[in-house]
């Protein structure tokens, strides 16, 4: 990365750019484009629980031919699922999230003038946006989108005379996923050569901020369990299109015998989810690291733990490669292998248990500044905690024989990576919008953000448990073929209200984005007191990030509100004032923290 | 209707807008004292809110759970899940108690100093140690009512069954007087015989085929399930039992009835629940009022009619269920006919 000026036409600054800045707010951007679309799809659905085969002229105007007279189709109930969960798991949560802050803030945190390969990461961009369209495409096919959900089991994702969304629905959506991984690979292997190779002078793995620790490990376990969805991906195309069975055995459908031989949709099961729990770090991690960032900031102290916290991420890593088997304890697995995955799964508690406490710790006497990336930060624990809680229910493989697949389950998962991802996402679009576009969000629309959204989640995801553990299993059209699920209706319209109230909140949130970037309060060099090299940086973006000389790292990155003499509370701060950046080098005698 | 809604929408939007940009004209974009004065406020309302959330829940949503376990088996279940339900709950209150509560305490003024805390090794020893001592003793009670469960090897004289799958309704077959199903498979399946009972197995002749389940009460039920097409799954919600039905598998799962239909129509649990069901049914105007059944649901997806793939389960005494399965037709006396 040199330092003369590049001439910039709009095509390279804007379109093709390899600015890691840039590139980091496109993967935003889509990012909240693909977001809007999967919540609004969420918003149908939930009105078709609440009020099932009701005629609602929204579903009239939106699903056209999936829809007779107002009420949406079965199946095209099961299409709007499988691409909520399709969409939020990887597109929202995996490349808007990960995506977007890795790339911002790992060039910025370590001292680089950019990522290893700019190329490489335009390309990772790119391929995520090629997925993205076709993703939306194949919402628009005759058949309806892919409908099997989003785990996409076989033999129902092979097979379109089982389903109509298994024909070039589910195409569509196996090379968008095989695009996706691509592209998730591209990013990470460049996250992870950036951090080995473009730290700064005397930024030691151990003065990392916990932020690039977590988008470090995230991209490793990236890296080890996205190709093996690809690989499930790929096999599942051939059964599909070339007559392998892979998958398939023994199949009577539309009344005859099709050929397929000696495969095993267990199969499946097991490639799918060696990514699919992964995944569900993958997504938890960043806004962990978000969180551990804001929640010291906010807090005015250093974060509690600090190697704790590095610890606890390498084992929560190490662990959920481990684990996959729990999603599966039921499909006919060997019983041993189900004892194993329980063992397993229950000690991912223990990391995870170890995190939620350092952050309370770290808020414990702390000079809370109560800005909304903060608040967000405070609610990812809120949700973190009750819905990893519940994750002690499910991962015990006795008990999981009967809440497998109820409602229990999507409020678990939608708790613990869903909310907690999602507040992170949030919490670390305000804090570091004033990096992304040199301008500050507003604070009054963002506290009323926070606690709508708060409140409406809390309101949905808690009361869904009960209806778990009343039975009612997921992926129901509707309940009225049971009548003993009767009286749980008027809960569901409860949650349905929350959710729409939730849904359409978001607007708020919207609007001061848009707004605040062409509009918002000019931005400070360092608006929150942060100890962080990227406020070190001008706030106009440049080229290369730092003017002249990249900077030197003395210190760790939480030196908040450290003391003149460390064990005296009472004494002056360091530096006279409660935050001493990590370019400040060392005072004579003093210590490292 | 739609020029209305499509107005609706614009106007919302208008207002909207409208307030939006009234809100983006008040300027600051940090916390101040104030600010933060007020949001720790905030904190607490809402912690006050989430708290009689919860316990309303808890409190209020008992009766809509599924009654106790009808399977012997699932008694531990039942148990495991309470410890373990208590025990989240009460680290749940405890915690959010916390988070909330640090949040209002802790709230930012300048004249506050934040306490420089960045490590004790104690602590950190402390919350490993504790939450795994406790780990250990979920993970044994599991494991060991994992292994109670899934062991299917050592019950006497049990009853088997086949529950076949297929899109969208389950099929059954009893083993007969060998107790011993006979072979299955895709290829045979034809007409009448719509379960593919390979009926060149010796096995198979005395099997029977059934559209609903009796079961004995307090005999061990070893269950075999096979699917014809995609994946199925095969939940009985009350007797604490699933599993999937996997084409060119077969799985399998056991339990015991504990408790026979009627019996369980007299329990304290199922009389509230059938209550309120039915008094909601007649406030929808539904004719039929609602009998506490057994009932054997599909828990995985399937395709379009998922939500509607059942199956009745009675549990009766064992004389009732000698007397109901003696009427059954064999699988011959059908096939050959």
């Amino acid at each position: 990365m040199s330092e003369h000026h590049h001439k910039e036409t709009f095509v390279t600054k804007y379109i093709f750019s390899q600015d890691h800045k840039m590139i980091s707010k496109q993967f935003l951007v889509t990012g909240m484009i693909m977001g809007i679309i999967a919540v609004f799809m969420s918003m149908l659905f939930r009105l078709q629980i609440a009020w099932p085969e009701t005629s609602f002229t929204i579903i009239e105007a939106f699903l056209g031919n999936h829809q007779t007279d107002g009420v949406m189709d079965p199946d095209f109930y099961l299409a709007l699922v499988t691409i909520h969960g399709t969409i939020m798991v990887f597109f929202v949560l995996t490349a808007g999230l990960s995506g977007t802050f890795s790339n911002l803030l790992i060039p910025l945190q370590i001292g680089a003038r950019d990522m290893a390969s700019g190329f490489m990461n335009m390309i990772s961009y790119w391929l995520f946006f090629l997925s993205s369209v076709i993703m939306v495409i194949s919402l628009f096919v005759e058949a309806g989108p892919a409908s099997s959900g989003w785990t996409i089991y076989p033999p129902l994702s092979a097979l379109p005379q089982a389903i109509p969304g298994s024909g070039a629905g589910m195409t569509l959506w196996l090379v968008s996923m095989a695009i996706f991984v691509a592209s998730s690979l591209i990013g990470a292997l460049n996250y992870i050569v950036t951090i080995f190779n473009l730290r700064t002078k005397g930024m030691q793995m151990t003065r990392l901020p916990l932020t690039m620790w977590a988008f470090f490990i995230t991209a490793i376990i990236g890296v080890v369990s996205f190709p093996v969805l690809l690989s499930a991906a790929l096999l599942l195309i051939f059964d599909r299109s070339f007559g392998t069975s892979f998958y398939l055995s023994d199949i009577f459908i539309s009344g005859e015998v099709l050929h397929y031989q000696g495969g095993s949709p267990v199969l499946f099961e097991h490639l799918f989810w060696f990514l699919g729990h992964p995944e569900v770090y993958i997504v938890l991690l960043p806004a962990l690291g978000i969180t551990s960032e804001i929640i010291s900031t906010n807090s005015r102290k250093p974060i509690f733990g600090y190697r704790a916290m590095i610890l606890s991420i390498m084992a929560i890593a190490f662990l959920s490669t481990i684990v996959w088997g729990h999603h599966m304890f039921i499909t006919g697995m060997n019983p041993f292998l189900g004892s194993v995955f329980t063992f397993t799964t229950l000690l991912i508690a223990i990391p995870s248990a170890v995190k939620a406490f350092n952050y309370i710790t770290t808020l414990w006497k702390g000079n809370l500044q109560l800005n909304p990336a903060m608040l967000f930060s405070i609610g990812l624990v809120s949700t973190f905690v009750t819905g990893g809680l519940t994750g002690l229910v499910l991962g015990d493989s006795a008990l999981d024989i009967n809440i497998h697949d109820t409602y229990f389950v999507v409020a678990h998962f939608h708790l613990v990576m869903g909310v907690s991802a999602i507040f992170g996402m949030y919490a670390g679009i305000y804090h570091w919008f004033p990096k992304m576009y040199g301008r500050m969000m507003n604070k009054t629309l963002g506290y009323w953000h926070f606690w709508i959204t708060i409140i409406c989640a809390y309101g949905v995801f808690w009361p869904m448990h009960f209806i778990g553990l009343a039975g009612l299993p997921r992926r129901y059209y509707s309940n009225t073929a049971f009548p003993m699920f009767d009286d749980l209706l008027q809960i569901n319209v409860v949650i349905t209200i929350f959710a729409l109230v939730g849904g359409t909140a978001q607007i708020i949130f919207l609007a001061n984005f848009f707004i605040s970037m062409y509009r918002g309060e000019k931005a400070t060099q360092n608006p929150w007191k942060s100890n962080t090299l990227e406020w070190t940086t001008p706030v106009e973006h440049i080229h290369g990030n730092w003017p002249g000389k990249l900077p030197e790292v003395h210190r760790w990155a939480y030196d908040y509100s450290k003391r003149v003499d460390p064990n005296d509370d009472d004494s002056d701060y360091l530096h006279g004032q409660d935050f001493v950046s990590q370019i400040t080098p060392l005072l004579e005698g003093e210590e490292h923290s | 209707m739609l020029a209305l809604f499509y107005i609706f929408i614009g106007i919302a939007i208008g207002v909207s807008f409208w307030q939006i940009t009234r809100i983006m004209n008040l300027r600051g974009v940090i916390a101040t004292d104030e600010d933060n004065a007020k949001q720790g406020k905030y904190a607490l309302l809402f912690m006050a809110f989430f708290y009689a959330m919860m316990i309303y829940c808890l409190i209020f949503m008992n009766v809509i759970m599924l009654p106790e376990s009808a399977s012997i088996e699932g008694e531990h279940d039942d148990n495991l899940f309470n410890i373990t339900f208590w025990l989240i709950g009460i680290v749940q209150f405890v915690m959010q108690f916390l988070i909330f509560y640090f949040t209002f305490k802790y709230r930012g003024n300048k004249d506050r100093k934040a306490k420089f805390y960045a490590d004790s090794h104690k602590l950190e020893v402390i919350w490993t140690i504790v939450p795994a001592v406790v780990l250990v003793v979920l993970i044994g009670y599991g494991l060991w009512q994992w292994n109670n469960i899934m062991d299917l090897s050592d019950s006497e004289d049990p009853v088997v069954i086949e529950l076949y799958s297929r899109q969208f309704d389950w099929q059954a077959r009893y083993a007969g007087e060998d107790n011993t199903l006979g072979r299955g498979n895709v290829n045979y399946i034809k007409g009448r015989n719509s379960m593919g009972v390979d009926m060149s197995d010796k096995n198979s002749l005395d099997d029977k085929q059934v559209t609903e389940l009796y079961l004995p009460k307090g005999r061990k039920i070893h269950f075999q399930f096979r699917s014809q097409d995609v994946l199925h799954s095969a939940y009985m919600p009350h007797f604490r039992a699933q599993m999937n039905c996997v084409p060119g598998m077969v799985t399998k799962f056991g339990f015991t009835p504990k408790f026979t239909t009627e019996e369980m129509r007299q329990s304290s649990e199922v009389i509230a629940k059938t209550i309120g069901i039915n008094k909601i049914r007649k406030a929808k105007g539904e004719e039929e009022l609602y009998e506490f059944n057994f009932i054997l649901l599909c828990n995985k997806i399937c395709g379009a009619s998922h939500y509607n793939m059942q199956m009745k389960i009675t549990v009766v005494d064992q004389e009732d269920y000698d007397e109901w399965i003696a009427e059954q037709p064999t699988l011959a006396s059908i096939l050959n006919n």
